[in-house]
């Protein structure tokens, strides 16, 4: 067993070797142009970049036609919202989201917010989750996109989608999901569940980094989006710029081998994580689940350690490499924004560590995981001020604190 | 963000932790900090004929600002009370070379020290006049 233990596939996951092999070609040997339309080197790369959009296509019930290439999910986030935006402007000036979305979802909202767009941000229930009848109530003759997320990067609740996507469909909205951390992970079947547009990420399936997808409906009906990016007018319009062609070809790739491998892996990865959870739930008190008990992805666990913060504790956990909530992880001193969205509160946002377990983990690594959690938690416990009053029965919150920030 | 050794090495080899009787009259209790900041730190320090014998700290927080807290009571140990009160947050940063997103840690380990001394001091205003 190598350390550190990578348990952080939520934040972005190792390319599996078999994409790597398939890339290879496309960097040295057929490195034409997809839009040279009068050579074999062009021939050549248009073809694999076709071959790869049924490889998406096939995964989620799509047909290629309806798959565009980009960047990666923040620049799918970002043709979704924005350019469903522009093309609907006519029709109405109303978006739908939720508090807890990616910021590449509430950035692009916000920035349309100032251009006279209103948008309203849905909170979601203490799981995180976004119920079809509080969309239902929040659209109005105006609302022209709701975009909500398919499973929640932090958290891993998955919201009911197809549900959502109904009460869309009925009221003639657009909708948009980022299913950044499903495709792949979880069955996704763009008509059953009713999506209009979906974003899809190249590098959390095990796939490379710097592409992904945009999924965009074409019939029942026609959704159309103005490109962000202008030049070309490459993927129908929508994405300008020559294509990622070993890119393209990776992220098919991995579209293919999370199709034939899904049902198995994720049997596997759901084992090892609740072996995990079981663990350390067993062995260590007043420890909570953030998230949904059921509704939640593959290989996700996010969970507060009371009295102890979340930085120090990813630092105990030196062989572990996992993501916290905490505020010492980021510049702004605020704890996740996700996990106070739920309500949680900010003392246990804190005091939570991420934990997302991936194809490549062993069951001897997530054994060897769960006794150096059991063992940075007591040790901080020990050293924790807040832990010795709780032990010595005083409330913490009757006491008053000296803040400081 | 990769942490100085001198972090690492209190962190992992934390001095002093533990407590003292806070209801000792050579005994002052600061606690400073709240848990929905992140970090809360209880310093104390005993002290007999105003030099401080031993001290003692348990902080809830990130690795730095248990450095910090752990930094602060090994330079407690032996001073008199004045000469306590004239350690600065900056010596703590200079010393465990804190990042500027983490000064606030030492800020806070300076409050702690003056907030366990004021302690004693408040605990000993009779015996003292």
């Amino acid at each position: 067993m190598k350390l550190p233990i990578y348990l952080d596939n939520n934040s972005t996951t190792p390319m599996d070797e078999r994409v790597f092999e398939a890339m290879k070609p496309y960097f040295l040997e057929v490195f034409g142009n997809a839009a040279s339309r009068n050579h074999s080197f062009g021939w050549e790369a248009e073809e694999a970049v076709e071959k790869a959009r049924k490889q998406v296509a096939d995964l989620i019930g799509a047909s290629e036609k309806e798959i565009i290439f980009t960047s990666g999910a923040t620049e799918s986030n970002n043709i979704a919202i924005k350019g469903a935006a522009e093309i609907y402007e006519q029709k109405g000036n109303h978006i739908i989201t939720c508090s807890i979305e990616h910021k590449a979802v509430i950035d692009p909202c916000k920035k349309l917010e100032k251009h006279g767009f209103e948008v309203t941000f849905l909170n979601p229930d203490k799981y995180g989750m976004v119920s079809a009848e509080q969309v239902e109530k929040a659209i109005t003759d105006k609302t022209i996109l709701v975009s909500l997320m398919m499973g929640n990067n932090e958290i891993g609740t998955i919201n009911p989608v197809k549900e959502i996507g109904a009460v869309c469909r009925k009221r003639n909205v657009v909708f948009h999901t980022d299913a950044t951390q499903c495709v792949g992970k979880i069955p996704v079947d763009v008509d059953g569940m009713n999506i209009d547009v979906m974003s899809v990420s190249g590098h959390k399936i095990y796939g490379p980094k710097g592409i992904g997808a945009l999924y965009v409906r074409r019939k029942n009906p026609r959704v159309k989006l103005a490109g962000v990016i202008d030049g070309g007018g490459h993927e129908r319009g929508m994405r300008s710029g020559t294509l990622n062609v070993p890119g393209i070809v990776g992220l098919g790739k991995a579209c293919e081998i999370a199709g034939k491998e899904m049902e198995q892996e994720t049997k596997r990865i759901n084992y090892l994580r609740d072996k995990l959870k079981n663990k350390i739930f067993s062995s260590i008190d007043e420890v909570y689940l953030n998230g949904h008990p059921t509704q939640r992805l593959p290989g996700n666990l996010n969970i507060s350690f009371a009295y102890v913060e979340g930085e120090g504790l990813m630092m105990a956990m030196k062989d572990l490499a996992v993501s916290s909530g905490s505020a010492c992880t980021s510049a702004s001193l605020e704890p996740s924004y996700v996990l106070k969205g739920l309500g949680i509160g900010d003392e246990l946002a804190h005091s939570s560590i991420r934990f997302g377990i991936g194809r490549f983990n062993t069951e001897e690594e997530i054994d060897f995981a769960g006794e150096q959690i059991i063992n940075a938690v007591n040790h901080l416990r020990e050293m924790s001020p807040l832990y010795e009053m709780v032990k010595d029965g005083i409330d913490l919150k009757s006491v008053v604190w000296t803040d400081h920030h | 963000m990769a942490y100085s050794n001198k972090v690492i090495d209190h962190f992992n080899n934390p001095r002093n932790m533990g407590k003292l009787d806070s209801g000792s009259s050579e005994v002052g209790t600061g606690v400073v900090g709240a848990p929905e900041c992140g970090d809360v730190m209880k310093l104390q320090i005993q002290v007999e004929n105003d030099v401080i014998t031993d001290a003692k700290f348990k902080t809830f927080g990130c690795g730095s600002a248990i450095a910090s807290s752990s930094l602060a009571t090994e330079w407690l140990k032996g001073r008199t009370i004045e000469e306590a009160l004239s350690i600065k947050n900056m010596d703590i940063v200079e010393e465990l070379s804190l990042p500027p997103v983490k000064i606030h840690c030492s800020v806070l380990a300076e409050d702690a020290i003056r907030s366990a001394i004021e302690d004693y001091r408040n605990k000993n205003k009779e015996t003292q006049k």
